[in-house]
């Protein structure tokens, strides 16, 4: 069995910033550990002096020719969000004090 | 009628754009309330881009190789104006002030796209169950799941409503679909299509492709949307492949490998799908032979960590700041825990609580990278049974469409739906699923062609094979 317990899903939750309800909590430490153990197959095997792969096709960095062009319209991309508010982005308080 | 016959006449001017796109808006309307297939349509807008189709004809030009054709596209593309959700709450209402780069290359064919199909949120699923708008029904049997997550996609074609569809294919999803509703179904090499528009889940998985009735339907549209774009640092150079014009080449000569880890575990029906293939394409003249890549049972564990990871990653701009669903919060973390509860189903929490989980301290050598290195050990499986193959054959799905509902409590059962699509993804390879033979309640089953990087032209030619040699439509 995987060693994942209630108290690691409710930290990943926490650091997933999602809120778990008590019964999601149970359901999905279960489900998780379910995978978890599948995987178990990897974690048995010695892999040492393997390379690891993130991305299939390895062209390197690519850039672009440094050259100014136009961009997409700020104003499409403001008025698709929830609160735009003087060509920026509002979102409510971030520090601790009380405006 | 196919979609290159729909072309041929709008090119010719014999039928137009407009009426094949009245159809497609009567079919839809005929048969969405039961399906569930498309989740949005711009009526007005389908009409008038096919006005603009005709009246290209009328003056004397060519529209392109897709003229007139109406296509379904996955909801996980995106359209200027037209409302793209992924299949998620987090996103409904929003209008993308952007086009992909595949779906603008489909304008470019003389394409009309109808609307957006329903699929699992955010491409997390194998059923279309996960979708926040309700599941779609398999048209050929609507007790049943169209497969997913490109479900909606596949549903579309299967039922006639358009002749070709856009999915997206990160395990599995373009081709399980089209085997379980009896589609042809294309996960091209990764990079071949450009993503740019295509709202990322595990980014170095997605790959864009098409799902149509006919093997020719599908290399039309691939080459339509395949080749370089320099908005997508991951497109591989050069133009589309010609697939059109290998689709008669045949498979004399070719080498092609039964992988026994590709068939293990299936439904015997599906064995013998794969046999008679085998037999259809040894009969046109190639070699067939049985090999065991066995680093391929690994893919399924190793897939259901690196794609929870990058899900974990890709879906933190869900924030409620700069787009979709915002809820309410007395400060910044408050108004983003609030926004991604209640704007993330089920199937998402678990997939991104599972990836942060994969990638977090102390646990990251152990899964995630540990995972990253049997992805190496499989691509050198790979090549090394690519040294003595052209092509490797197997099932798509390890069963035939199963009852809405059988495996929505049971996430690991669902998974399982992906084992023989997973490994071609972890690869960054190209393979097709073709409808061939059926299952014991009489559904189509399908068989997977596999190929090395950029081995499209052989595969379409390869699947051209087995579609002439499963003789009448279904068998």
């Amino acid at each position: 069995m995987s060693e994942l317990t209630r108290d690691d899903v409710a930290k990943v939750a926490r650091l997933a910033r999602l809120h778990l309800t008590e019964e999601e909590l149970e359901r999905f430490t279960g489900q998780l550990a379910q995978v978890l153990d599948h995987a178990n197959d990897l974690r048995a095997l010695d892999l040492t002096g393997v390379a690891p792969t993130a991305h299939p096709v390895d062209l390197g960095t690519v850039v672009r020719a440094d050259e100014v062009r136009p961009g997409l319209a700020r104003d499409a991309f403001l008025s698709a969000a929830p609160q735009p508010e003087d060509g920026r982005f509002a979102v409510p308080r971030i520090l601790g004090e009380e405006p | 009628m196919s979609a290159l016959e729909i072309a041929t006449r709008v090119r010719s001017g014999e039928r137009s754009a407009v009426s094949v796109a009245e159809e497609t808006l009567t079919a839809i309307a005929a048969r969405n309330a039961d399906l569930n297939v498309f989740v949005h349509v711009e009526r007005e807008q389908v009409l008038e881009r096919a006005a603009a189709v005709d009246a290209e004809v009328a003056a004397g030009r060519d529209p392109g190789i897709l003229a007139g054709v109406p296509v379904g596209l996955k909801d996980n593309l995106c359209q200027t104006g037209v409302p793209t959700t992924c299949g998620s709450r987090i996103l409904a209402g929003w209008r993308p002030p952007y086009t992909a780069t595949a779906v603008e290359r489909l304008l470019a064919a003389g394409a009309v796209p109808v609307g957006k199909t329903n699929m699992d949120e955010f491409a997390m699923g194998s059923s279309t169950e996960t979708s926040a708008y309700g599941p779609t029904r398999n048209p050929l049997d609507p007790t049943r799941v169209p497969g997913g997550s490109s479900g909606g996609s596949a549903a579309a074609v299967a039922a006639g409503m358009v002749p070709v569809s856009l999915g997206s294919d990160t395990g599995g999803s373009i081709r399980q679909p089209a085997a379980l509703c009896g589609l042809v179904g294309i996960k091209p090499t990764y990079g071949l299509v450009s993503r740019y528009g295509l709202v990322a889940f595990a980014s170095s998985l997605d790959q864009i492709g098409p799902l149509a009735h006919t093997v020719a339907d599908a290399a039309a549209t691939l080459e339509a949307i395949a080749g370089h774009d320099p908005r997508d640092s991951t497109s591989l150079p050069g133009p589309a492949p010609a697939l059109v014009a290998h689709l008669d080449e045949g498979v004399a000569g070719r080498r092609i490998g039964i992988v026994r880890e590709l068939v293990d575990g299936a439904d015997p029906e599906v064995l013998a799908a794969v046999e008679a293939a085998a037999e259809v394409l040894a009969a046109a003249g190639a070699t067939l032979s049985e090999v065991s890549i066995p680093e391929l049972r690994l893919g399924l564990s190793a897939y259901y960590l690196i794609a929870p990871a990058e899900a974990s990653s890709n879906l933190a701009r869900y924030d409620g700041v700069r787009f979709g669903l915002r809820v309410a919060g007395s400060d910044v973390t408050e108004m983003y825990v609030a926004t991604r509860t209640a704007g993330f189903g089920p199937e998402v929490k678990r997939r991104i609580m599972l990836g942060t989980y994969a990638l977090s301290a102390g646990y990251y050598d152990a899964y995630y990278g540990q995972a990253l290195k049997v992805r190496t050990v499989m691509i050198e499986a790979f090549a090394r049974a690519y040294a003595n193959a052209d092509l490797l054959l197997g099932a798509t799905a390890p069963t035939e469409a199963f009852a809405l509902g059988a495996k929505v409590s049971d996430p690991m059962s669902m998974y399982l739906s992906d084992v023989f699509t997973i490994p071609t993804n972890l690869s960054g390879h190209a393979a097709i699923s073709v409808p061939f033979g059926s299952g014991a309640s009489g559904l189509p089953l399908g068989v997977q062609l596999l190929g090395p990087a950029r081995s499209e032209e052989r595969l379409v030619a390869a699947a051209a094979v087995v579609e002439a040699g499963r003789g009448v439509p279904g068998a």
